[in-house]
């Protein structure tokens, strides 16, 4: 690996940093939930967070808890390249998550081995930690009676 | 309401020129950049002094100062740019024949240098060579923030779940990703241009190593070095000049959600896609259909999208893109529609989808090295992403 190369890339754990319109999402994490953005005018979940409605285009909404279930769309193992910060442990799948409540979510199946992601599969949120201020909003399978 | 398509035939190329491409060449992106632009001006026949528009990349970051200080100081008259990655490829073609049309410039010049390749001289700023990606710090406050802290830490990730989901709806498989990729490099092989051209099996393909499920690496672009330019004028003006014209028939762009941002994409109706849109604008202002194209320059970033574009632009039915591939259904010469005869981005070099464009002029000059016979009209699409571009080139008459 090349001196120059070596000297720009990302090392540490790539962090969110919440702005005005991010900032209740995060603080929401913190405390074990998962809230979206609803419409107040047409009822619209939206994520990510964006101060007007792209549906309707009305300017209020709450923030509201969401069931955190939801099923897997699509999904991905990523098997590398990657950033350092993510190489121990690869490989890892990355999900796009369809919550109950209508809207797509970016995240991660925990505890759930390559070979056993399968699109439509049940799952629900969790959160972990992963800085003094952040917690990310991850997945795990629910099992079905 | 428009009664007139405003840049149906109004601009032409002129003229085209790339640097040699490569793993690594050793060269900034100026003087790669430089090397391609002198090329383009010496193809058209007109001095870089004649130069009076720019459009170029936002994503481009090479110095224009300095670019246009060795190039002499042209006056420009015309400048301007088009957002994001591979889907402005085409776009600025647009953008390039709306200010010819206008008559805000006569000769403007379009360019794209990458130093890609993950040993390519690297520099500050996310796209002063090498991947992008592995440069984009620690700290995100923008829409990074939603997917890089999962893991999802780049482009090629994001095209394995769109490429993923496609296979869940419709079934698409292994073996239609590796007839689009043994097509290309059939084509590579051809091309003394392309940095890849030894001829690949099926299960070679198959053998590759999965980089981002569902995506081999024989799926996905190679990272080169190199750059590639363009002249454009007004399609009079071409005919003075020292090459065929490759006149622009039509072309249009469209925005609508990002692509990347995966839960804005998924969240659309398929008609509402950007991709789509365009198709259906470019062939209204074409007076054509899909039918009558001779060959067609997809955004071959990954071969999974390259089926999806076949949908998206209307050449197959939604979800049977996979089955329009089967049997070198993309290969030259007996294909159901020849594409990327260059090898496209998968074989030949990564420049942004510039190096699918210059082919496409070769093969309405009669030039290539995988030429269609009678050759009349070419699809040019930029990556079949959000926002997105394409254009139609045709021969003069």
């Amino acid at each position: 690996m090349s001196s120059a190369r070596d000297a720009h890339l990302t090392r540490g754990l790539p962090l969110p940093v919440p702005s005005a319109d991010s900032a209740e999402f995060y603080e929401a994490a913190r405390r074990g939930e998962l809230r979206f953005q609803r419409c107040s005018a047409c009822g619209l979940f939206r994520h990510y967070p964006r101060p007007v409605c792209p549906r309707c285009l009305a300017r209020e909404y709450s923030w509201e808890l969401s069931s955190g279930r939801g099923t897997v769309y699509t999904w991905t193992i990523v098997r590398g390249p990657t950033l350092p910060a993510f190489e121990e442990k690869l490989p890892y799948n990355v999900v796009d998550v369809l919550l109950d409540e209508g809207v797509h979510f970016v995240s991660e199946v925990l505890d759930c081995p390559p070979g056993e992601i399968r699109a439509g599969m049940p799952v629900e949120a969790t959160f972990v930690p992963v800085s003094d201020d952040v917690t990310l909003v991850k997945f795990r399978r629910v099992r079905q009676g | 309401m428009i009664s007139e398509p405003s840049i149906r035939d109004k601009a032409a190329i002129a003229g085209i020129g790339h640097t040699r491409f490569s793993r690594a060449l050793g060269m900034t992106e100026v003087e790669m950049a430089v090397e391609a632009i002198w090329s383009a001006c010496d193809d058209a026949g007109i001095s870089p002094r004649e130069i009076d528009g720019l459009v170029r990349y936002d994503l481009e970051q090479t110095d224009e100062e300095q670019l246009l200080a060795i190039l002499g100081n042209p006056h420009l008259r015309f400048f301007a740019g088009t957002p994001f990655g591979g889907g402005g490829s085409a776009a600025v073609l647009v953008v390039a024949a709306a200010a010819i049309t206008s008559g805000l410039a006569r000769h403007v010049l379009v360019f794209r240098s990458r130093a890609r390749g993950k040993h390519s001289g690297y520099g500050r700023g996310g796209a002063q060579g090498g991947r992008y990606w592995e440069k984009v710090g620690t700290e995100l406050p923008a829409l990074n923030q939603w997917h890089i802290p999962q893991g999802l830490v780049s482009a090629f990730q994001e095209m394995a779940m769109i490429s993923m989901r496609h296979r869940i709806d419709y079934g698409t498989t292994d073996d239609q990703y590796a007839d689009v990729a043994i097509a290309f490099r059939e084509h590579a092989a051809r091309n003394p241009n392309a940095v890849l051209r030894q001829p690949i099996t099926r299960e070679e393909h198959h053998a590759s190593r999965m980089i981002s499920d569902p995506l081999r690496l024989f799926d996905c672009n190679i990272e080169t070095d190199g750059a590639v330019a363009m002249i454009v004028t007004s399609t009079e003006r071409a005919r003075d000049l020292r090459q065929r014209p490759a006149v622009i028939r039509a072309g249009a762009m469209a925005a609508g959600s990002h692509h990347i941002r995966l839960s804005n994409l998924f969240a659309r109706p398929w008609e509402e896609e950007s991709p789509v849109r365009v198709g259906r604008e470019l062939f209204a202002m074409a007076e054509c259909t899909p039918a009558d194209v001779d060959v067609a320059f997809f955004y071959d970033f990954f071969t999974s999208l390259v089926i999806i574009a076949l949908e998206q632009y209307g050449f197959a039915p939604r979800g049977e893109g996979g089955p329009f591939v089967e049997s070198g259904g993309l290969a030259w010469p007996n294909g159901r529609l020849v594409a990327n005869t260059n090898g496209g981005q998968l074989c030949e070099a990564f420049v942004h989808g510039f190096n699918n464009t210059i082919e496409a002029v070769r093969q309405i000059r009669g030039t290539s090295t995988s030429q269609v016979e009678g050759c009349e009209l070419a699809l040019v699409a930029g990556a079949n992403t959000d926002p997105t571009g394409a254009v139609l080139l045709r021969r003069d008459r």
